[in-house]
């Protein structure tokens, strides 16, 4: 019998104990004397949204296929059992073995979203691993990085030993490989990560060096090592028909986040929203087989006994066999007591068609997230959505019977004026006015409608990464703004405003473009107590900006000032296959306020052509039009 | 067709709680690939009901469910099924296909037929106790020979005295070599106590109550994490069937319960 890490009386005294206890419905069991390597896999938030990432199921399948390696996996501690493994002084452990993180070879933490890094450094600290890299010893696990937000690793830099950049199919057996291959000839952590930091997509912070202009911009950035690569390249997988994919998947006790089947259906967007950093950085678009995914469908709901499938990807509508895939799943397994959960789709024939068959009509509700509130800042942003799309959507789901809908808005775009904002209020109204156009004895009672709007966060590698962002004071009035507008409107009692944290904001957008001097901050706010930052009862604002204070770092230098278009931006050594020329093309278009066509329609030249595959080799449907873009290669 | 299905949940699955064990046995049906029935609607769900829900904390070699089947196999042929998709820590050791009501009764639920339950609760290693073994098993025999033990009874709204020490049905002090099939933990200082007591809508008496009433009469402090409760079987009273709820209600009230036979839930 396996013996857990936390005495009962532990267990029986803290929230959810089955966070802590593993042996979940198809758990690796591996002895781990039998194996070379032991690999610790960490999201850094609690159980139930670690849980349910697919990313991590796909390595934790992966990595457990090899022979030599056992992969484990460790989720931030609750602050009620933090709170006890301080006191107690017990060591942060895995859920598989239950032993101590430190007695691994690796730990590899997922950033999945800026505000899990003082969670990053919880479970160091709790692990009993030096936080700041350069004061581990052979002793210590290697810390690798590895997810969206490795795109830009410099403000985390000091605390990983290293970062995998990309996805992750591509070459972690090379990693690992290099590992062992580093203890039999008995070489040191110095010379696995020299070695390894010749491997394609890795990065070894500690190999380079930064230096500053006086204006606090970057002047340089230099290997300081021959091992280490000027730039390094993005790590994508190709064959997405025939890469690893996670037949037994976790099923946790708990009711995870994501309690359901997860099918991937692609990687990448043809769509080129100009703000979305997923859609760059995920370039090309690569669909998987439609035959692949149905048998991955049947094996995972088998294995896992999920009564609930759930389709992913950043824009569904644009999966070629989107009907085919989701008629089979309805017909296959909706008669086996199966919910299809569906994306968000553009509203069609389709759509309205597979939505009155897997959801109850009355009570669901459209979605649409038109982004910005008039056509121009809609073309700013290259969000194709139009205002008659809209309008025309809304009106055949409202005949279908569907009465309730949800609009997604951002505040704080480039450009933006208070006519754009006004346009939220006067979109949400028009939707309404839509709604009561239907004769009354034929409507479905009254309409109700959701607008939200988040504040926009300037992201690495995309068109906007050089712009200003909105300080707190402007992203409130422009809230106070829209709620104003709002209620000027004929149908503000039918409209619903939600609105997000502009505090929470403005820390995503200085870790989103920092640099390595953040990490102190970082270091200073999670000493002073910062911990689970994106749980709002948790959130201490402000002793982030107490700790900005003393380790003097000017907020305003990093979001709320313009780039220049030859300032060297912290992630430029990434070669993220999109050319930093395609995206300063984007953003004088942006400017320009002209829309760039999708991948699907022209190539605008972005530069994913490189990796031989996806939407970038399929024949075009439409020749392009002469639109302006250059494309290349 | 009604299938009672019957398990044991031990180890580290002691601390999944009982909306979680049903989640967990929604899924592991599915698995298993029995021809379960869903309901009608939107959110189709199965059709799943426990007998007794066992606390955070409890390890059991006998809890009981039942789910409804379109068709089934043979009870081995299914528990098999069921066997290759568990985890450690949960085994099903029994499944039986129920008879089928006659056309103008109900069926009667597993919960509804709870009449008893045995128990082995055990003193865990590592916390103090001011009695060896021995003492203790004399001072509970004594606790027990009164002959009423009024404690003061929680419910979620009321709290309210009653009398225990006719629920408690039978006691023992069982060796180290006693039960030896069963999941239930085993510790070095050997004290522990068997009992027998009522249980399911009626009367339900935890076996917490007794260990907590027995603390205070001898004049310890009871300490929740110290005893480590064991369910090891639940039973029907076939005495009582025919009888309805009301009626059975009512002999509880004037204490004219007619004589035990108590039989496992499925037999």
């Amino acid at each position: 019998m396996r013996k857990n890490a936390l005495s009962d009386e532990i267990l029986l005294t803290i929230d959810k104990p089955a966070r802590y206890i593993g042996n979940e419905v198809n758990m690796v069991k591996k002895d781990p004397k039998s194996v070379d390597i032991r690999f610790c896999m960490c999201f850094p938030d609690v159980y139930e949204v670690g849980m349910s990432h697919l990313g991590i199921q796909i390595l934790y399948d992966m990595f457990n296929q090899r022979e030599d390696t056992y992969c484990e996996r460790v989720y931030s501690p609750w602050t009620d059992l933090d709170k006890l493994l301080r006191e107690k002084r017990l060591p942060l452990f895995a859920l598989e073995s239950q032993d101590p993180v430190k007695d691994f070879d690796f730990l590899g933490i997922t950033l999945q979203y800026e505000m899990c890094y003082t969670n990053v450094l919880q479970i160091l600290d709790l692990s009993g691993i030096p936080i700041f890299a350069a004061e581990r010893t052979e002793e210590d696990p290697i810390v690798i990085g590895g997810g969206p937000c490795s795109y830009n690793p410099e403000p985390i830099a000091d605390f990983f030993d290293c970062f995998y950049i990309g996805e992750g199919e591509t070459v972690y057996d090379q990693v690992l490989d290099a590992y062992k291959e580093n203890k039999r000839v008995g070489g040191s952590r110095k010379d696995y990560l020299d070695r390894i930091a010749e491997i394609e997509g890795i990065y070894v912070p500690s190999l380079y060096d930064v230096e500053y202009n006086e204006d606090g911009t970057i002047r340089s950035f230099t290997p300081n090592s021959p091992h280490a690569k000027p730039v390094i390249r993005k790590q994508v997988e190709m064959e997405l028909s025939d890469t690893f994919y996670p037949k037994k998947p976790l099923v946790p006790y708990i009711k995870a986040i994501q309690d359901r089947v997860v099918l991937e259906i692609q990687r990448g967007c043809i769509r080129g929203c100009r703000f979305c950093q997923a859609g760059m950085l995920y370039r090309p678009i690569r669909e998987r087989d439609v035959e692949y995914l149905k048998e991955v469908a049947r094996t995972m709901l088998r294995s896992s006994g999920h009564e609930e499938i759930s389709l992913s990807s950043l824009s569904s509508s644009d999966y070629s066999k989107l009907p085919e895939l989701v008629y089979f799943l309805i017909e296959e397994f909706g008669k086996c007591g199966v919910n299809i959960s569906l994306p968000s789709l553009r509203i069609d024939a389709f759509a309205l068609d597979v939505m009155s068959k897997v959801q109850d009509v009355r009570k669901s509700s459209l979605t649409f997230a038109p982004e910005a509130g008039s056509q121009r800042l809609r073309n700013v942003i290259n969000k194709g959505l139009t205002e008659e799309n809209i309008l025309k959507g809304a009106m055949d789901a409202f005949v279908g019977g569907w009465n309730k809908v949800k609009l997604y808005f951002m505040l704080g775009l480039p450009t933006e004026t208070e006519e754009d904002i006004e346009g939220i209020a006067v979109l949400s109204d028009k939707i309404a006015r839509e709604y009561y156009t239907i004769p009354k004895d034929q409507r479905n009672g009254k309409v109700a409608i959701t607008t939200s709007t988040s504040f926009f966060v300037p992201k690495p590698f995309t068109p906007f990464q050089w712009v200003r962002m909105n300080t707190a004071e402007e992203f409130l009035s422009k809230q106070s703004i829209l709620h104003r507008k709002l209620k000027e409107q004929l149908n503000y009692k039918s409209i619903r405003y939600n609105w997000h944290d502009a505090e929470l904001t403005i820390l995503e957008g200085i870790f989103a473009r920092g640099d390595r001097r953040i990490a102190k901050v970082i270091y200073d706010a999670y000493k002073d107590g910062c911990l689970f930052d994106s749980w709002s009862e948790y959130f201490h604002y402000d002793r982030w900006m107490k700790a900005f204070e003393q380790n003097q770092i000017d907020i305003d230098f990093y979001i709320h000032r313009e780039r220049s278009k030859d300032e060297i931006l912290p992630w430029d050594f990434i070669d993220a296959g999109i050319t930093k020329e395609f995206l300063w093309r984007e953003y004088e278009r942006a400017k320009a306020e002209t829309v760039t066509p999708n991948c699907r329609k022209a190539c605008a030249g972005c530069g994913a052509r490189v990796f031989h595959g996806g939407v970038c080799y399929e024949p075009r449907k439409e020749e392009a039009a002469d639109d302006g873009t250059n494309p290349v290669l | 067709m009604m299938v009672r299905i019957r398990f044991c949940k031990y180890g580290v699955l002691k601390f999944i709680g009982h909306l979680d064990t049903m989640r967990f046995f929604q899924k592991a049906i599915r698995r298993a690939g029995l021809d379960v029935v869903y309901s009608q609607g939107f959110s189709p769900h199965q059709i799943m009901s426990f007998a007794s829900p066992l606390g955070v904390g409890i390890t059991s070699d006998a809890e009981y469910l039942d789910v409804e089947l379109h068709t089934c196999g043979e009870p081995e042929e299914m528990m098999a099924q069921l066997n290759a998709v568990m985890v450690e820590g949960i085994e099903v050791t029994g499944v039986k296909v129920l008879p089928e009501p006659l056309p103008n009764q109900r069926r009667e639920t597993a919960m509804s037929l709870v009449a008893a339950a045995d128990y082995l609760v055990s003193f865990k290693d590592g916390y103090d106790f001011a009695m060896d073994r021995e003492t203790f098993e004399k001072a509970f025999a004594a606790f027990l020979a009164s002959a009423s033990i009024p404690v003061m009874k929680k419910s979620k709204k009321t709290e309210r005295e009653m009398d225990i020490r006719p629920w408690i049905y039978a006691y023992a002090f069982p060796g180290a070599e006693a039960y030896p099939e069963s999941h239930a933990e085993r510790y070095e200082n050997g004290i522990r106590v068997f009992l027998q007591l009522s249980a399911g809508s009626s009367v339900n008496i935890k076996p917490e109550l007794v260990i907590e009433a027995f603390c205070e009469s001898t004049g310890l402090e009871y300490n929740e994490f110290a005893w480590q409760i064991h369910r090891l079987e639940v039973y029907q009273d076939t005495a009582l069937s025919g009888l309805t709820r009301m009626q059975i209600d009512e002999c509880v009230r004037t204490q004219t319960l007619p004589e035990r036979k108590l039989v496992g839930l499925i037999g």
